[in-house]
């Protein structure tokens, strides 16, 4: 009886629920009730997709990563560079952005993946800071400290024009968001994102069982910098502006913390905290952007302390 | 081709450097490796020294050797409760639980500076007696960093002494190789944890106020600064006395022989080479497989 229920679990696993299209009308109810924040809200829909890809790290394959804003970094600039030198195509940015990003996240994860724990944890932080070198001191086509400027994004299709008041950009952040999040919902429930977890739990257990440990990691590490890659992109082409900012530590933590707001290895836990924090942001953070990281840090160490599973946890515990 | 002259500055500046990176890394390598927690605010530590250190001497004209033992000790301090309430929690838990709760005090120590001493770096102001240069017949040192090297070599073989031949020593040491062994002889690991992390922290502190001068104390110091000690401690080796020391002499020469020779990649290759080290021995030079 229980085995049958248990395989009857797993079956009903990766269907799809009703509960799963809440995000997507939310996103679109937003869209008709704050017309003036499209701007916003395109870099929320960007942003929700770079901590669905840390996600698939932290929350799936269990590796701990201060480094993610390397491949963020990297699909931003390649995408903004492409279009400040006259490629402004933006779905070929986009996937120039994804295979950069992606290659980075391959050879990177040769290295560093070759530890666990602190190494693997310091590891990627040098990664992180080398691209960020990198952009700094090669200014003469990152622009450096003052940025990338002169992007010209053309028309998606030809067609679509990113307007002044951010409706294209908002819908274009929208349809790739929901693209990659359809594909990192097949592979968190395919076998392969099963073999994940068993990693994470027990890393022994999978090795004698005879699972590629090695090689399952490096092809998620290499996948979830795709996709941080694709989001770093789509902030470069709807905000028309790439800085140094991009690939350094601040943001390699707050998307940790974006993240542990919502809940971790839960693929809905982005959705949550990235509109939470980034709407605090922007509410609280553009007068005294200095103290706004005080308060971060509270929220950081009290839900550390006390709410481990974020708002889908506490929303757990309060339905048992 | 360099000169010998540049060679010598070279490696003076980075043994000025190396000394201070130690100080500061030593107390980190020895709590990741006791307790196997991934402390990434131990940083704040140190910039709480330089500010503690900076603002006696500049706001209450206090003399430079006293205010580097208040430094020390008054870290030691802070950094007590901090252990007591929050880290201990988290010993042998979830490395993410640690990191994001480390990760927080970083960005509180940000604004909290910010806040207390304001955005701008805290300059330094060396003694009359440590200001200019000293003569050694062949060459003439910058004083203060020759203080700096004396004062290092002093505490890491004070440092050594305490570990290798006391009874605290044995007990740190007996912990790090297994930890519920030696709380099967007895040792009382929680107060050990306890007084080797304030220990670590006020040594951190007196790096931080001793190197002001080569690590600008500002609010950001915690994380702009957070690499360079997490290589330190990685490269070394964790839980080691002697590792850390031997990656500072590395890191501390091979950065200003860098920015010397080559300023135009900037700290590129000193992160290349942290890479080439971990991807040869990836648990650092000393480290226990």
């Amino acid at each position: 009886m229980t085995t049958i229920r248990a395989v009857d679990a797993f079956a009903r696993r990766h269907r799809y629920k009703p509960l799963e299209a809440l995000p997507w009308v939310a996103a679109i109810a937003a869209y008709f009730a704050f017309p003036s924040y499209l701007a916003l809200g395109a870099q929320i829909l960007a942003t929700i997709l770079f901590a669905l890809s840390a996600d698939l790290l932290l929350g799936y394959a269990g590796i701990v990563t201060l480094g993610h804003a390397a491949f963020f970094g990297a699909g931003a600039y390649i995408a903004g560079i492409l279009a400040a030198h006259g490629w402004g195509e933006p779905i070929t940015g986009l996937l120039a952005g994804a295979g950069a990003a992606g290659l980075l996240g391959l050879l990177s994860g040769l290295i560093v993946l070759r530890t666990t724990g602190l190494p693997l944890l310091m590891q990627t932080l040098v990664v992180a800071t080398m691209v960020a070198e990198a952009a700094n001191k090669a200014s003469f086509i990152t622009g450096g400290d003052d940025g990338l400027q002169g992007m010209e994004v053309w028309p998606i299709f030809g067609e679509l024009r990113f307007d002044m008041f951010g409706n294209t950009g908002y819908f274009y952040c929208l349809i790739v968001l929901f693209l990659c999040w359809l594909a990192a919902r097949h592979i968190v429930h395919s076998p392969f994102g099963r073999s994940l977890t068993g990693i994470r739990e027990n890393v022994r257990r999978m090795h004698a069982i005879g699972a590629p440990v090695g090689r399952r990691r490096l092809v998620i590490y290499t996948i979830s910098a795709a996709l941080a890659g694709i989001s770093g992109a789509l902030i470069a082409q709807t905000t028309q502006f790439v800085s140094l900012s991009f690939p350094s530590l601040e943001r390699s933590g707050t998307v940790l913390i974006m993240l542990i707001i919502g809940g971790v290895g839960r693929l809905y836990g982005a959705f949550i905290g990235v509109p939470l924090y980034m709407i605090a942001q922007d509410r609280f953070a553009t007068a005294e952007p200095v103290y706004w990281y005080f308060w971060i840090g509270l929220m950081m160490v009290l839900v550390v302390v006390f709410a481990r599973g974020g708002v889908l946890g506490l929303a757990d515990r309060f339905r048992r | 081709m360099i000169s010998l002259s540049a060679l010598v500055s070279i490696g003076f500046h980075g043994l000025a450097f190396a000394m201070v990176l130690y100080l500061i890394s030593v107390g980190l390598s020895v709590t990741m490796g006791l307790m196997g927690f991934v402390n990434l605010a131990h940083g704040v530590f140190a910039m709480v020294g330089g500010y503690v250190l900076t603002s006696l001497m500049s706001r209450f004209g206090v003399a430079f050797l006293p205010t580097l033992l208040v430094a020390a000790l008054a870290t030691a301090l802070v950094s007590l409760p901090i252990e007591r309430l929050l880290y201990r929690r988290f010993y042998g838990g979830e490395e993410l639980d640690q990191v994001l709760l480390t990760m927080g005090l970083v960005f509180m120590s940000v604004a909290g500076a910010t806040y207390l001493w304001g955005p701008l770096q805290q300059p330094l102001q060396p003694p009359a007696w440590l200001s200019g240069e000293i003569d050694l017949g062949f060459r003439s040192f910058p004083a203060y960093r020759s203080f700096l090297i004396l004062c290092g070599a002093a505490l890491v073989t004070a440092l050594w002494l305490a570990i290798e031949r006391t009874r605290f020593g044995a007990r740190v040491r007996a912990a790090v190789d297994n930890l519920r062994m030696a709380q099967s002889v007895g040792i009382d690991t929680s107060r050990l944890f306890m007084t080797t992390f304030a220990l670590g922290s006020g040594l951190a502190g007196l790096g931080g106020g001793l190197g002001a001068d080569l690590l600008a104390i500002n609010p950001s110091y915690a994380l702009q600064n957070l690499a360079y000690f997490l290589i330190v401690v990685a490269v070394g080796g964790l839980g080691s006395i002697r590792g850390p020391f031997v990656a500072a002499l590395l890191l501390g020469i091979a950065d200003s022989g860098f920015k010397y020779l080559l300023p135009e990649f900037g700290a590129f290759f000193i992160y290349a080479l942290t890479m080439a080290v971990l991807l040869w021995r990836p648990r650092g030079l000393f480290g226990r497989a």
